[in-house]
């Protein structure tokens, strides 16, 4: 019978039923941070328990991460602490660290794919919610919380409910200066932050197939902020010319077997959905959020809303984000001041993301109110972006250039924003007080988008300046 | 690891208005640079309850009215965003036993449940009532009975929803699911075993 990717993979690694009705699925591939896991590991030390499956656990440190100066002891002595103590854990449970330092370190989303650990048709989870973003490959790949860290830890496996799944076709191409990143702010746009909750997102057509594997992950990374758990695209050539010659890819007589079954993975042509909705590419231009949610957004050559132009029961959501965005609603989003450019995330800190944006900024300068910056999504994107010379492009542009990590995405670190600043990012929510101050406004758009508001001191339609073809 | 059962929640409510209340505003991530929960109850809300203050008004968590609740009142797709389970914990750190709304995010939902905090939800013209109900009365007591999928109050009784495994998870007092997982190993081995990717291929 024709199946989902969703169901092949949900019924390859079910385990059994569980006695709650809910079903326990084995965990391929664990993915651990500094952040939500210190919890758990205690509390397996409490109980008793060891990592059964430490070949299948990865660890790494991202959101605690100067990217000024990585001099230790670090500044602020919990970091400190969160860092110590995540490399004693996985001492003791025998799991592989990518530490600091290291050229495998960073952004936990970014060093996955990057080393070949991501892989099609696997079941991934990990104490974060942009885990998401694996789903590019066609892996099931789910946000956790700190117990059910602690789940995957002692047993491999989770239990879950199965979601239904959404298939999502994206028609036509892009056109220049727009970016998977505008695809998925529509996609929420449309369908609300809550639109996707118990939902697996299946992205397809024409524009998803021509995407790059980083487009594909921009994608699927931010299916979390439309509500939906996970999000995928199904396995294909591009897939798998990604994967070759990665260190944790199989190679020889193992990769044309392990190409074989990848493929199989993938949804059949006759597969049935629970829903489908389809958007046309072609007519999409660059994407800016006004609000504080990430599905308030709006085409770049759009205008804020006012709380009267919205549905009643809207009005007072609305109200509240243009109260606390500082809008009076009704002006063009273009043009709205800001005080900080922040390229990065694991959104949109991919090498892909900052050659785009290099473009932009080639041969020109940040305005002078501005504070740029551009935090690599891990130290082997930083590598590669000096190998091309893109810091020098960045840099002489007047951005700083920093070390690898989640940065001011979520200011768990010292990049944060003051008072009121408002911020053009490349990131994934502008949730109140997102980026680290409490009262800070987060304006989410493309990095392309992100570089043209740093050089303009405002934002701007990025298309004008890109010169060329893409 | 059999915990205590949890049957019957009931207290004073607390009213929090609004959809689409996401995990960094329950608990800003500045607060997550620990290797512990411990203290998180006092930060529910932080930034919020300050923004508040300084435009002269009282957020609901710093309300003396509502003081000792022990249920919070709580609109659509609360606890969107971020898997931080510290969301979760802050409240229920923070003294709160039961959540009630109109929905829930799936991460934040499981979050709660595998910490021992109940969230069930009804339809949202009843959310709505008994904010206003609670914020017209705010000792009023509420009771929430997972043995019946009832909500108690002003006298009335709702039928609320709750996933049925959450809810018999919170009434054996199997809401810790890690020993569940654990109980027949062999099966989890097996499932390794078929997978063709484990042994590499």
């Amino acid at each position: 019978m024709a199946a989902t990717l969703f169901s092949k993979v949900w019924d390859l690694h079910t385990v059994r039923k569980l006695p709650t009705g809910q079903t326990q699925l084995f965990v391929g591939l664990h993915l651990v941070h500094e952040v939500t896991s210190p919890q758990a590991f205690e509390m397996l030390r409490t109980r008793g328990w060891g990592v059964p499956f430490p070949s299948r656990t990865v660890a790494t440190v991202d959101h605690i991460v100067p990217t000024a100066s990585l001099a230790r002891p670090f500044a602020d002595a919990r970091a400190e602490e969160m860092l110590t103590s995540l490399q004693q854990n996985c001492r003791d449970f025998g799991v592989p660290l990518h530490d600091l330092g290291s050229l495998e370190q960073g952004i936990v989303h970014v060093i996955g794919p990057e080393l070949g650990l991501t892989q099609p048709g696997m079941t991934i989870a990990c104490g974060d919610s942009h885990t998401s973003t694996h789903g590019a490959f066609g892996a099931l790949a789910f946000g956790i919380g700190t117990s059910q860290v602690r789940d995957v830890l002692a047993s491999q496996c989770l239990a879950l409910d199965p979601l239904k799944v959404r298939r999502l076709d994206v028609t036509g191409a892009l056109a220049p200066g727009v970016y998977a990143k505008d695809v998925i702010l529509a996609i929420i746009r449309r369908l609300g932050v809550k639109g996707g909750v118990g939902y697996a997102y299946e992205y397809g057509g024409e524009a998803v197939s021509r995407m790059s594997m980083e487009e594909r992950m921009t994608l699927c990374n931010m299916s979390v902020e439309g509500g939906a758990r996970a999000g995928y695209v199904n396995p294909d050539a591009t897939t798998f010319a990604y994967l070759k010659g990665r260190p944790a890819a199989p190679s020889g007589a193992a990769w044309d077997r392990a190409v074989a079954w990848w493929a199989s993975m993938a949804s059949d042509e006759s597969a049935r959905y629970d829903d489908r909705v389809t958007l046309d590419a072609g007519a999409l231009e660059p994407h800016v959020t006004w609000g504080i949610n990430p599905g308030q957004s709006v085409g770049v050559s759009g205008r804020v809303p006012r709380s009267s132009d919205v549905a009643p029961e809207a009005r007072a959501q609305v109200a509240e984000a243009l109260d606390y965005m500082g809008f009076s609603g009704g002006e063009t989003i273009s043009g709205t001041k800001i005080d900080v450019a922040f390229i990065g995330s694991c959104t949109n800190g991919r090498l892909s993301d900052l050659r785009e944006a290099s473009r932009v900024v080639k041969g020109r300068k940040v305005a002078p109110h501005v504070k740029a910056l551009v935090v690599p999504g891990s130290n082997a994107v930083r590598a590669a972006a000096e190998k091309e010379g893109l810091d020098a492009i960045f840099r002489d542009a007047g951005f700083e250039w920093r070390g690898a990590g989640c940065s001011m995405c979520l200011a768990m670190n010292p990049d944060k924003l003051e008072g009121r600043q408002v911020c053009a990012s490349s990131s994934n929510r502008n949730f109140k007080g997102r980026q680290g101050s409490p009262t800070g406004r987060t304006l989410l758009m493309s990095p392309a988008m992100v570089a043209a508001a740093a050089l303009a001191g405002e934002v701007a339609d990025v298309r004008p300046m890109l010169g060329g073809a893409r | 690891m059999t915990l205590p059962a949890i049957r019957r929640v009931s207290g004073a409510a607390l009213p929090l208005r609004g959809d689409d209340v996401d995990t960094d505003r329950i608990i800003p991530a500045r607060f997550l640079v620990s290797i512990t929960f411990e203290g998180l109850g006092e930060h529910a809300f932080e930034d919020d309850r300050k923004a508040a203050k300084a435009k002269g008004k009282t957020h609901p968590f710093d309300d003396p009215l509502f003081a000792g609740a022990r249920i919070l009142l709580v609109n659509r797709n609360f606890g969107c965003g971020s898997s931080r389970e510290h969301a979760p914990q802050a409240l229920a750190r923070g003294g709160i036993k039961a959540v009630v709304g109109e929905s829930f995010s799936e991460i934040f939902f499981g979050n709660a449940v595998a910490i021992g905090l109940p969230c069930v939800a009804l339809p949202g013209e009843a959310i709505a009532r008994l904010q206003s109900l609670v914020e017209g009365a705010p000792k009023s007591a509420l009771a929430v009975d997972l043995e019946a999928r009832t909500l108690i109050a002003d006298g009335k009784t709702l039928p609320v929803s709750i996933p049925e495994n959450a809810r018999e998870a919170f009434l054996s007092g199997n809401w810790d699911g890690t020993s569940m997982l654990l109980e027949r190993f062999q099966g989890v081995e097996a499932v390794a075993a078929r997978l063709p990717y484990v042994a590499g291929f």
